[in-house]
């Protein structure tokens, strides 16, 4: 079955013979793969195969840590405040990691709400960015929330600590925290793997809603996830990019047995 | 099969039954550990209080006296039992300590959990371990040789400021001394702020290192820095740790004798002024239980009336730290 339609969406991201070493075990084997903009791209495979490893080089997370080290191109095609586009190449040397995090926001596996209000969670992004006019933060904060679906839950209680919240609403509030800032793109690390079913498929509605407005980069370990969610799914092994296609056709009609292999449930 | 066919959960059943005396026992001395503890502290405030009783029963004492009178001279010839010039000088000598131990320690704190790296920690934390093996002697000695004539220029000049306000706002008020006396709580307290720093630090780091990587990487992905992601976010979420550390801080401070003894002179002074001489409650302890007091007479009493005021301050700041432990428990 092949796909007629032609994705008209300019691209976003961009890697290009990306490879990824902790030391000297490389993770992330001369991966290529676009990605376009308010698309949502799924990233699956096997345990180890490296997908939160590519995912944590967006924001540039693996500078924390000593003795990491990227090769090759991953470029963020960056939009500026007057419309025009500019290629920033994420992993370069002279690319600031603060600046690359200020426009590429993450939620991680395990909801990490900060030890303080609700608020504050939320307002947290917008201070670093020097918002400090206390009706621009509430107005900001509101449409976080609101964008989270989160607001009806807590907006009588926004001066509350945020560890009195669920573990799914502490989730949505960490994407509150990332969207808030009004990022170019969301990274999102198997958001939902420490949650149950139904707020798990409050988080998916969620990220179907954002993809209108940010691009979405999301790993996952639940086939149906992938296929409910995404647009585009890149399957990875053992450190490769196996394939990258639309989701419908990776789910429908993969091009390697592998895949096929993976997303059947022989293996994984 | 017959032995095969035990399931796993029926094997650890039998583990844990035949554990069973092994564990009794080591229980069972773990009680007696535990009770024996609560029997030495049962014994010590029975002395104290049953020393301190007939001080209060004499008829030369009052507990009121002993609250209100604004002079402590037990040893003289004309006798005041009131407590509060020792009380105020261990709280000015646990101030100065305090302003000096928590701001030091927490930035160290700060920089060995959030910056240094392992190496330079490796080296920094036995040195500064250090600082609160040196016998106290050697800090009493420290604060009236080295500090106190350091910090005389210091406070001239800033005597001599005050005085000039004082001159202005109430022209009729005497102007304070411009002389530092060599034997004052300031250094004193310095001194022992010093030597408390390391327990801050130490308790403090240890706090903010077992805070959850995923926090700080939490902050890092909205775009802060290391400073910003160590003080609004690290900071806050070890704060019950932290509170603990300072809470030791003032058990330290409140119960350090020897600097004070040395340092601060013995005069108990109720005074407005850490500038001044003074007395605390420990130093005059240790200054009555080195003379040569008949035990059992008024004056040799009065020490447990100042060891149970003692007492209870230091149980009033456990108190506090136990509610501030619990309010800012975190659960990440
Ligand atoms: N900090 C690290 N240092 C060295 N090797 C690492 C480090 N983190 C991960 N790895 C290795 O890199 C490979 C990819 O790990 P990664 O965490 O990206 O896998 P993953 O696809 O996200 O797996 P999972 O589905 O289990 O989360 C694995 O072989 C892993 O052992
Ligand atoms: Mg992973």
């Amino acid at each position: 079955m092949p796909d007629t339609q032609i994705d008209t969406r300019p691209l976003k991201a961009e890697v290009k013979n990306f490879s990824f070493f902790y030391g000297s075990f490389q993770a992330v084997k001369n991966v290529s793969a676009p990605f376009r903009e308010k698309a949502v791209t799924a990233i699956i495979g096997p345990s180890g195969c490296g997908k939160t490893t590519l995912l944590r080089c967006f924001n540039r997370m693996h500078d924390l840590y000593p003795g990491n080290r990227y090769a090759g191109e991953m470029i963020l095609h960056s939009r500026s405040p007057d419309g025009s586009v500019r290629p920033l190449n994420i992993v370069h040397p002279s690319t600031s990691p603060i600046e690359m995090r200020m426009r590429i926001s993450m939620v991680f596996q395990k909801p990490n709400p900060f030890p303080k209000s609700i608020f504050e969670n939320v307002a947290y992004g917008l201070r670093l960015r020097g918002v400090g006019s206390r009706s621009e933060l509430s107005g900001r904060v509101e449409t976080a929330l609101r964008g989270a679906a989160l607001w009806d839950e807590v907006k009588d209680r926004l001066p509350q600590n945020a560890y009195g919240l669920s573990g799914g609403q502490q989730q949505r509030l960490c994407i509150a925290r990332a969207l808030a800032v009004e990022p170019e793109m969301v990274l999102f690390d198997e958001p939902t793997s420490a949650l149950d079913p139904i707020a798990t498929s409050k988080i998916e509605e969620l990220i179907d809603d954002l993809r209108e407005r940010v691009t979405i980069l999301i790993v996952t370990h639940n086939m149906q996830q992938a296929a409910r969610v995404s647009d585009y799914t890149a399957f990875m092994y053992l450190g490769e990019l196996v394939e990258y296609d639309r989701t419908a056709k990776v789910f429908q009609n993969p091009g390697k047995p592998l895949t096929e292999q993976y997303i059947s449930g022989r293996f994984g | 099969m017959t032995q095969a066919a035990i399931s796993p959960k029926e094997l650890s059943v039998q583990a844990a039954t035949r554990l069973r005396p092994i564990e009794r026992t080591i229980e069972f001395g773990l009680l007696l550990a535990a009770i024996f503890s609560v029997f030495i502290t049962a014994g010590i405030v029975y002395v104290l209080f049953s020393e301190a009783v007939p001080f209060f029963r004499h008829p030369d004492v009052s507990v009121w006296k002993f609250l209100t009178d604004t002079e402590w001279t037990p040893l003289f010839s004309v006798k005041h039992f009131g407590i509060m010039p020792l009380v105020v000088g261990t709280l000015w000598t646990t101030v100065i300590a305090l302003l000096v131990a928590m701001p030091v320690g927490t930035i160290i704190a700060i920089w060995l959990s959030e910056f240094a790296n392992a190496k330079v920690r490796e080296i920094i934390k036995p040195v500064l371990e250090l600082l609160s093996a040196v016998p106290t002697v050697v800090y009493g000695y420290f604060a009236i040789t080295v500090v106190a004539p350091a910090m005389q220029p210091v406070y001239t000049w800033l005597a001599e400021a005050i005085n000039s306000v004082l001159a202005t706002v109430a022209p009729g008020a005497s102007p304070i001394a411009t002389e530092l006396p060599l034997f004052n709580m300031l250094s004193a307290g310095i001194v022992m702020g010093i030597m408390i720093v390391p327990y801050v630090s130490s308790l403090s780091e240890d706090a903010m290192r077992s805070v959850p990587m995923l926090l700080r990487e939490g902050s890092y992905g909205m775009g802060a820095n290391r400073l910003t992601t160590a003080v609004r976010v690290v900071f806050p979420a070890a704060l019950s740790g932290i509170a603990a550390s300072y809470i030791l801080a003032i058990s330290r401070a409140v119960g350090e004798t020897m600097i004070v003894a040395i340092a601060a002179g013995q005069q108990p002074n109720l005074t407005a002024n850490p500038a001044e001489g003074g007395a605390t409650i420990t130093a005059y302890i240790v200054q009555v239980s080195m003379g040569d007091l008949p035990h059992g007479s008024l004056e040799y009493q009065t020490i447990f009336a100042a060891g149970i005021t003692l007492f209870f301050m230091t149980l009033a700041f456990n108190l506090m730290g136990a509610w501030l432990r619990k309010r800012y428990r975190q659960a990440y």
